[in-house]
C-alpha cells in the first residue's frame, strides 16, 4: 500500500515520464522506462490497475458497472480554473478528459434463480442496479458508492477522508469475515426447495450464491490469449515478468459447426485421436499444415493466389470442406476475403506456437488477463515507479514555444514537471482528435453452469471459434474458462464473446449465445427442463457491452505536443502483439538508445548502496534510499493484492445487506 | 544514470560461481572420504545414513553408497520395531524420489527403490504407480522408469484392462513413443487373446499364444491407421502395425525325408533349425532302429534344418528290395514314414512349401478379406505420400500374404522405388527382394512339381530358403548379382539326387567397389539350365557372370559334375579349395578370373582337383 500512502503527501515535483493509464501498453512502458533508471510516475483515474485490462471479481465487475452509469450522469461537472494560478507565462495548458467513455451499449441480465423472492423472480434485470434490487442494500452501501463516486470524478479527493474510508472499510472486512463463513455453511439449506427432486438442487447456482462466492471470479473485460510464441509472452520471458505471474494452456480448440460444437484437430496428438475425421483427412490435414510450416520454401504452391483468398487456395488444395472450414475459422482465424499469404502467415503463426507449452498454441493467466498489466507496474514499481491509483492529470502545462509538454497538474492540483508524457487514449478530449469515428468491440462476458463441450475433465479451458453466422455478421471468438483457471467458481464456466462490432454488441452476440446455450425468453427465469435434459448449459448471467477500439489511430490521429505519446486501448484479435509492439515503439521513441525490457536481475546480483564498491553522489543517496525502501515494500505486497482491496471492499459491502438479510432462516 | 540498479558484472559472477564450485568439491571430497573410512571401519549407523544420503542427493549415481546404505538399512532394520521400519523405508522412498529429480535415468536410485520394496513391510504401491505416472509424464521414454512400473504392475496386481488403457492413454498424448506400443502388444494377447481353434488339432497351443482375437485387431488396425495417417515418416505405429499383422510360429515338425539307394544315405528336412544329437532324433529301417551317426549339411552349423546319415553299407542298395523308413523326433513327439519301393533310386516324404502356405506365414492373419481391406488403405496411403518408405514396405508385406505370385510384378516395382526414396537402405531391400524372389520361384517349382530351380537375371544378392531345395536337380543361378554361395548352399547338396548346377551363363555385373573390397568371399553364381534340361540332368553348376569370391557352399556335393564359374571374381586358389569334397566335379571353366594370373595355375588346379578332367582357364 505504500505508494498510495502517497497521495497523503506530495508527490515528488519532477519525473523523466509521467504515465497516464494502467493499460497493458502503458504499463510495458512504464516497467520498460524504469527498469533503464528513468524516474516514472504512474498513474490511473480509477481505484483499480490495468484500465480496460482489467479483471474484476463478480461483486468488482457489478461496481465498475455502476460506475459506468454514474459516469455518464457526472460528465458535465468539471474543476476548471484550479490550475490557473499555476500557470507562467509561456506556457499554455491543454485540458485532458475527465470521463472515459470507451465504454458503452452496456446491458446485463440475470436468470440465475434468487431463490429466496420466489415469486419475483420474473423481475427482468436491465443494467446492474436491479440486480440485487433491494434499496436496502444501497443504503448500507452508503458510504463505499459515495467513495466510488469521488474515486471516479476527476475532483481531487481529500486525503483524509479517503484514508478514513480505507481504515472504515478495512474494520468492517475484518468484522464481516466471521459471519459470512458461517453463512457459507449454512448454504446447503435455502437451496433445496421441496418441489424440485434434490439431485438437480444440488446443481442449481442462486445469484445469491454468484454473489457469495463473487470473489471467485476474475471477470476480464477484454478477451484475448496470449500466443505462446507471440510477442507478449517473449517481453515476459526475456523481461523476467513471468515470475510474477502463473499461467495454464488452453486445453482445447472447439468450433461450432451447423450448430454443433465439436473440437478442432489441430495438433498431432488432437489429429491423430480424432473421431470425426476420415484417415484420408487425416492425412490431408497434417500435410497442409506441414506444409504451412514452412511455406516460404515453397512458393511454387501459392504463388499463383497471392492476389485470391486463403479461402479459395484451401479449396484448391482439394482439402474436405470439413478441413477447409477448421483451418480458415479455427487455425488461421482469418475470414473469407483474407489473402492467401496472409491467411498462411496466421496459420504458420497458430503452428509455431504449437507444443511449445502445450497443446494448444495458447496460454491464459492464472486469475484473469489483468493480471499481466500489473505484473509490469510490479516490475516498475521494484525498479523505483511510483504508482498513484485514483489519481489523474487534469491538464497539460506546453511551452508555447518549442510545443512541448514540460509539466502536468494533477487532480490534486500538483504542479509535476517531466520530460516525456505517456497517456491512454481515453484520457485524450475529442478536441485533440482529427476523427470521432471509431471502430468497436463487442463483448459479451457470460456466467454458465456447464461447458459447451463437456468432456471427461470438467476441467477445459477452451477456445471457440464461430464462423459467421450468416453473411454479413463477424465471426466471433469465445473463450470459456473453467474454475482452475481461477477467474469463475467451481460449478460455473466464465464465457467471453468477442468479435469486431457491426452492431451493439447485443445485436452482435445475442444470436450466437442463444445457439450455444440456454437462454430464457424471460430474464431472470430459470432455464427451462433439468440440468440432464437440457443439452446446452444454461446462462446464469450474461453482460453485453461494447468497447472503443483504438488500435487504428496514429500519431497522425492527434493534434498533440510532440513529447506526449498516445497508447490506444485494446484491440480486437485473439492476442497482444499489437500493444506489446505499440509499447516497443513508444519506447524507442522516448529512449532511442536503451534496451527494451532487458532481463531483470536476480536479487543476489543487485549491488545495494554501501554493498557496491563506488557509491553515488551523496546528494542522491537519501532520496535512492527511499526509493530503494519503497521498491523493497513494494515487492513484499505484490500489486496485484493492491489492486484486489478496493475490489474486495466493494464485494464486502454489497454482502453485508445480504448477509443481515436471513432468507434462510425459516 | 540515475536511479540505475547496479548489477554485479560477469566476471564478479564468474568468480563468485567458481569459488561456490571449488568449495562444493572440497566438501564433497571430504565427505566421500568420510564415508568410505566409515565403511571400511564397519560402521553402521545413522550418521552413515545421514552422510551417503548428502553425497547422494548431490549425485546419485554411486553405486558404492547405495551399497553401503542397504548394509545399513539392513543392519538398523534387525534393532528396530516393524513400524519403525516401515517409518525408515518411507524416508528412504521420499530421498530416492529426491534423487530422482536430480537424475532421473539414474541406475542407481531405481535399483535402491526397487530393493526398498522388496523390504517394505507395508508398501504403497498406488504411491508408486504415482510416481511412475509422473516420471513418464516428464520423460515417456524413460525405460528405467518402464522397467520400475513392470515390477510394481506386476507386484501390486494391477489389472490388464487398466494397464491397457494406461497405454491408450499415453499413445493418445504423444503415438510416437514405441514403450507405449510394444507394452500394449504384450497386453493384448493377455486381454484378449484369439480363441485357439478346436479344428486343428496338430496345432500346439503356443502357436496362437501371442495372437489376438480379430475384433480387438480390427480395433488395434483403426489405430494404427490413425497414426500412420497422421505421421506417416513416424515408424513406432508402423512397427506395432507389422506386429499386428503378425508373424506366426512355423509348427514344429520334420518336413522331409529323402532317402538315394546309392549314397546310401538319408536327408531329413526340419521346419526350423535344429540339433540333431541333443533332440532326440531315431532313424527306424524297417522296424529296426539304426545307430546312425547325424551330420548336419555344412561342418560350420551347429543347428541346421538339414541333417543327413549314411546308412550301413548294403542295407538300401539292392534294387529288388522294399524298404520302410521311419524318422522319429522324439523331443516334439513327432516323426515321418517314407517308403523306398523296388526298382527306385531314391524316394521322399514331405510337405511342400505349398502345402504348409509357408511363405504367406510371415503374415498370420487367417481372414484374406482383412488383409485385402488394409491394402486398400495403405494403397490409399500410398497415393497421397507416393514415398514414404514404410508405407511401400508394408503394401509389399500385405500382397505377398494375400497373392505372392499375383502380386510379384507389383512387388517388384514397389521394391525399386523403396531403393530409390530410402537408398541407404538399398541393400536391405535388394535382399528381401530376393528372398521373396526365391519364394516365389519355390512356389512356381512346387506348383510345376519339377525340381529344377531356375533364377537366371533376377539381380538376386542373396540366397536363402535352401532348405526347400533338398530335392532340387538343377539350379540355374545365372546373371545375378550374387557375391558368395553360402555354407547353406551345402544343403542342396546333401541331396544325393544329382544336383546338377547347370551350366552358370554368367553376364556382366557391375560390381559395387566397395562390396569388393569388404567381401571375403565374393562368388556370383549363375545358372542357366534351359539347354542342359533339354539334354537332360548334366550335373552342372554355372555360376557365370557374378563377383563370386568363395565358393565355400560347393562342398560335398556329390552328385556335382559341372561348375562354370565364368567372369567372376576368384582370385584364389583357395578359394576353390571345397571343390576337392565333390567327388564327382569333372568339368570346371574359370575363364574371367583373376585367379587365372596366378603363377603354374594349370599344375597348381590339377594338383588341387585331380579328378577335373575339362578345365577352361
Amino acid at each position: 500500500m505504500c505508494s498510495f500512502k502517497m497521495a497523503a503527501e506530495d508527490l515528488p515535483s519532477q519525473f523523466d515520464v509521467v504515465i497516464l493509464g494502467t493499460g497493458l501498453t502503458e504499463s510495458v512502458i512504464a516497467a520498460a522506462c524504469s527498469r533503464v533508471g528513468q524516474s516514472v510516475l504512474h498513474l490511473d483515474r480509477r481505484n483499480y490497475y490495468a484500465g480496460n485490462w482489467a479483471s474484476f471479481t463478480f461483486n468488482g465487475l457489478l461496481s465498475w458497472i455502476e460506475e459506468y452509469k454514474n459516469q455518464q450522469e457526472v460528465q458535465i461537472a468539471e474543476s476548471e480554473q484550479v490550475w490557473r494560478s499555476l500557470i507562467d507565462e509561456g506556457e499554455d495548458v491543454m485540458p485532458l478528459s475527465s470521463v472515459d467513455s470507451s465504454i458503452s451499449n452496456l446491458e446485463v441480465f440475470c436468470y440465475a434463480s434468487e431463490e429466496e423472492e420466489k415469486d419475483e423472480t420474473k423481475t427482468p434485470l436491465t443494467s446492474c442496479q436491479p440486480v440485487n434490487a433491494e434499496t436496502e442494500s444501497e443504503e448500507t452501501k452508503g458510504g463505499s458508492t459515495e467513495a466510488q463516486d469521488t474515486f471516479t470524478g476527476d475532483d481531487a479527493t481529500e486525503s483524509n477522508a479517503e484514508s478514513q474510508n480505507e481504515e472504515h472499510q478495512e474494520q468492517r472486512t475484518s468484522e464481516i469475515a466471521e459471519p459470512s463463513q458461517s453463512q457459507e455453511e449454512k448454504e446447503p439449506q435455502p437451496i433445496s426447495s421441496p418441489a424440485d427432486p434434490p439431485v438437480e438442487v444440488e446443481k442449481k447456482i442462486t445469484y445469491q450464491k454468484l454473489l457469495k462466492e463473487g470473489r471467485r471470479f476474475n471477470i476480464d473485460l477484454v478477451s484475448k490469449l496470449m500466443y505462446s510464441r507471440g510477442a507478449l509472452v517473449d517481453l515476459l520471458i526475456k523481461s523476467n515478468v513471468s515470475r510474477y505471474a502463473e499461467f495454464k494452456n488452453i486445453s482445447r480448440i472447439l468450433t461450432c459447426r451447423n450448430g454443433k460444437v465439436e473440437q478442432v484437430p489441430c495438433s498431432r496428438a488432437d489429429v491423430f485421436a480424432s473421431k470425426q475425421l476420415t484417415v484420408v483427412e487425416k492425412r490431408m490435414l497434417m500435410k497442409f499444415l506441414t506444409f504451412c510450416l514452412d511455406f516460404e520454401q515453397h512458393p511454387e504452391e501459392f504463388q499463383d493466389y497471392s492476389e485470391k483468398p486463403f479461402s479459395e487456395f484451401l479449396k484448391n488444395k482439394k482439402l474436405t470442406e470439413n478441413l477447409q472450414d477448421f483451418v480458415l475459422h479455427s487455425i488461421a482465424m482469418v475470414t473469407q476475403q483474407t489473402l492467401t499469404e496472409e491467411g498462411l502467415k496466421a496459420t504458420q503463426h497458430f503452428l509455431r506456437c504449437l507444443g511449445r507449452y502445450g497443446n494448444t498454441p495458447f496460454l491464459f493467466p492464472l486469475y484473469g488477463l489483468g493480471e499481466i498489466p500489473q505484473c509490469f507496474c510490479r516490475m516498475c514499481a521494484v525498479f523505483g515507479g511510483i504508482y498513484c491509483l485514483r489519481h489523474s492529470v487534469q491538464c497539460l502545462v506546453v511551452d508555447k514555444g518549442s510545443n512541448k509538454v514540460k509539466a502536468v497538474i494533477d487532480t490534486r492540483g500538483q504542479k509535476i514537471s517531466c520530460s516525456h508524457f505517456v497517456v491512454e487514449d481515453s484520457y485524450i478530449r475529442d478536441e485533440q482528435r482529427q476523427s470521432t469515428a471509431y471502430r468497436q468491440i463487442s463483448r459479451a462476458v457470460l456466467i454458465t453452469d456447464r461447458s459447451v463441450l463437456p468432456s471427461e475433465s470438467d476441467q477445459q479451458i477452451s477456445l471457440v471459434t464461430i464462423p459467421p453466422l450468416g453473411s454479413s455478421a463477424p465471426a466471433v471468438r469465445m473463450v470459456e474458462l473453467c474454475s482452475s483457471s481461477m477467474t469463475c467458481m467451481p460449478g460455473t464456466y466464465l464465457v467471453h464473446l468477442n468479435c469486431s462490432s457491426s452492431g451493439t454488441a447485443q445485436e452482435d452476440l445475442a444470436p450466437v449465445v442463444s445457439q450455444l446455450f440456454d437462454v430464457p425468453a424471460i430474464p431472470g427465469e430459470e432455464p427451462s427442463g433439468g440440468f440432464e435434459e437440457r443439452s446446452k448449459p444454461a446462462v446464469l448471467w450474461v453482460m453485453y457491452f461494447n468497447m472503443r477500439d483504438t488500435s487504428a489511430q496514429d500519431i497522425s490521429s492527434y493534434s498533440l505536443p510532440s513529447n506526449v505519446h498516445v497508447c490506444t486501448g485494446p484491440d480486437s484479435s485473439l492476442g497482444s502483439d499489437y500493444s506489446i509492439k505499440l509499447a516497443e515503439s513508444v519506447f524507442h521513441h522516448l529512449l532511442p538508445d536503451e534496451d527494451f525490457c532487458p532481463p531483470a536481475p536476480n536479487p543476489e546480483d543487485i549491488i545495494y548502496d554501501g554493498d557496491g564498491p563506488q557509491a553515488e553522489g551523496s546528494g542522491f543517496d537519501e532520496s535512492n534510499n527511499t526509493e530503494e525502501d519503497k521498491s523493497q515494500a513494494e515487492e513484499e505486497k505484490s500489486p496485484s493484492t493492491e489492486s484486489s482491496e478496493p475490489a474486495e471492499m466493494d464485494s464486502v459491502t454489497q454482502e453485508t445487506p445480504l448477509d443481515t438479510s436471513p432468507p434462510s432462516e425459516e | 544514470m540515475h536511479g540505475r540498479v547496479k548489477i554485479k558484472s560477469t566476471a564478479q559472477q564468474e568468480e563468485e560461481k567458481r569459488k561456490e564450485r571449488e568449495k562444493k568439491l572440497k566438501a564433497f571430497v571430504s565427505a566421500r572420504d568420510a564415508v568410505l573410512k566409515k565403511r571400511s571401519a564397519g560402521e553402521q549407523d545413522e550418521e552413515a545414513l545421514h552422510l551417503t544420503q548428502l553425497l547422494l542427493s548431490s549425485n546419485p549415481d554411486i553405486a558404492t553408497l547405495w551399497n553401503y546404505r542397504r548394509e545399513v538399512l539392513l543392519h538398523l532394520e534387525t534393532l528396530r520395531e516393524t513400524d519403525e521400519v516401515q517409518k525408515l523405508y518411507e524416508s528412504e522412498l521420499l530421498f530416492i524420489e529426491a534423487c530422482l529429480k536430480v537424475n532421473p535415468k539414474s541406475y542407481g536410485c531405481w535399483h535402491h527403490r526397487t530393493w526398498v520394496n522388496t523390504r517394505l513391510p507395508r508398501p504403497d504401491w498406488t504411491r508408486e504407480l504415482g510416481l511412475c505416472d509422473r516420471c513418464l509424464g516428464l520423460d515417456e521414454r524413460n525405460f528405467h522408469c518402464w522397467d520400475y512400473r513392470r515390477t510394481v504392475v506386476k507386484e501390486s496386481g494391477v489389472s490388464v484392462e487398466q494397464e491397457l488403457q494406461f497405454t491408450d492413454r499415453l499413445i493418445g498424448s504423444n503415438f510416437s513413443n514405441y514403450s507405449s506400443w510394444h507394452y500394449r502388444s504384450t497386453l493384448l494377447p493377455r486381454l484378449r487373446p484369439q480363441p485357439a481353434p478346436d479344428s486343428a488339432p496338430c496345432a500346439s497351443p503356443q502357436v496362437h499364444s501371442h495372437r489376438v482375437c480379430e475384433e480387438q485387431l480390427l480395433k488395434e488396425y483403426e489405430l494404427a491407421h490413425n497414426a500412420f495417417f497422421t505421421d506417416p515418416n513416424d515408424q513406432s505405429a508402423w512397427f506395432y502395425y507389422r506386429w499386428l499383422l503378425g508373424r506366426a510360429e512355423r509348427e514344429e515338425m520334420i518336413s522331409c525325408v529323402y532317402v538315394s539307394r546309392e549314397g546310401e544315405r538319408v536327408s531329413v528336412a526340419f521346419s526350423k533349425p535344429v540339433h540333431a544329437q541333443s533332440v532326440g532324433l531315431m532313424l527306424v529301417l524297417d522296424g529296426q532302429p539304426q545307430p546312425v551317426e547325424w551330420r548336419c549339411a555344412h561342418p560350420r552349423f551347429r543347428h541346421s534344418p538339414v541333417w543327413l546319415c549314411d546308412l550301413p553299407p548294403g542295407s538300401i542298395t539292392d534294387m529288388s528290395n522294399e524298404h520302410n523308413l521311419t524318422v522319429h523326433w522324439t523331443e516334439k513327439h513327432t516323426h515321418r514314414d517314407c517308403a523306398l519301393y523296388t526298382g527306385c533310386a531314391e524316394s521322399w516324404c514331405r510337405d511342400s512349401a505349398t502345402d504348409q502356405e509357408l511363405f504367406r506365414s510371415e503374415l498370420s492373419v487367417e481372414k484374406s478379406s482383412v488383409l485385402q481391406a488394409e491394402l486398400q488403405s495403405c494403397n490409399q496411403l500410398l497415393e497421397l505420400e507416393p514415398q514414404n518408405k514404410w508405407c511401400l514396405l508394408t503394401i509389399i508385406l500385405l500382397m505377398r500374404a494375400l497373392d505372392p505370385l499375383g502380386h510379384e510384378k507389383e512387388t517388384l516395382a514397389h521394391f525399386q522405388s523403396l531403393k530409390e526414396v530410402d537408398p541407404m537402405r538399398s541393400s536391405y531391400y535388394s535382399d528381401l527382394c530376393s528372398k521373396f524372389l526365391i519364394e516365389n520361384t519355390i512356389l512356381k517349382m512346387e506348383y510345376a512339381e519339377v525340381r529344377v530351380f531356375s533364377l537366371s537375371n533376377k539381380n538376386l544378392t542373396t540366397l536363402c530358403h535352401l532348405d526347400q531345395l533338398l530335392l532340387v536337380t538343377h539350379i540355374n543361378l545365372s546373371s545375378n548379382q550374387l557375391v558368395r554361395l553360402p555354407p547353406q548352399f551345402a544343403m542342396l547338396q546333401c541331396l544325393e539326387v544329382s544336383v546338377i548346377l547347370e551350366r552358370i551363363a554368367f553376364n556382366a555385373v557391375t560390381r559395387n567397389p566397395s562390396r569388393k573390397k569388404n567381401a571375403i568371399m565374393l562368388t556370383t553364381v549363375a545358372v542357366s539350365a534351359q539347354d542342359q534340361m533339354k539334354a537332360g540332368f548334366s550335373r552342372v553348376l554355372e555360376a557365370d557372370d557374378n563377383a563370386i569370391e568363395s565358393l565355400e557352399g560347393l562342398y560335398h556335393l556329390p552328385k556335382l559334375e559341372e561348375v562354370s564359374l565364368k567372369n567372376n571374381q576368384i582370385c584364389k586358389l583357395s578359394a576353390l579349395e571345397s571343390l576337392v569334397s565333390c567327388v564327382k566335379l569333372t568339368r570346371l571353366d574359370l575363364r574371367g578370373n583373376p585367379v587365372h594370373k596366378t603363377a603354374n595355375i594349370e599344375s597348381e588346379l590339377s594338383q588341387l582337383l585331380p579328378l577335373v578332367t575339362a578345365l577352361s582357364l
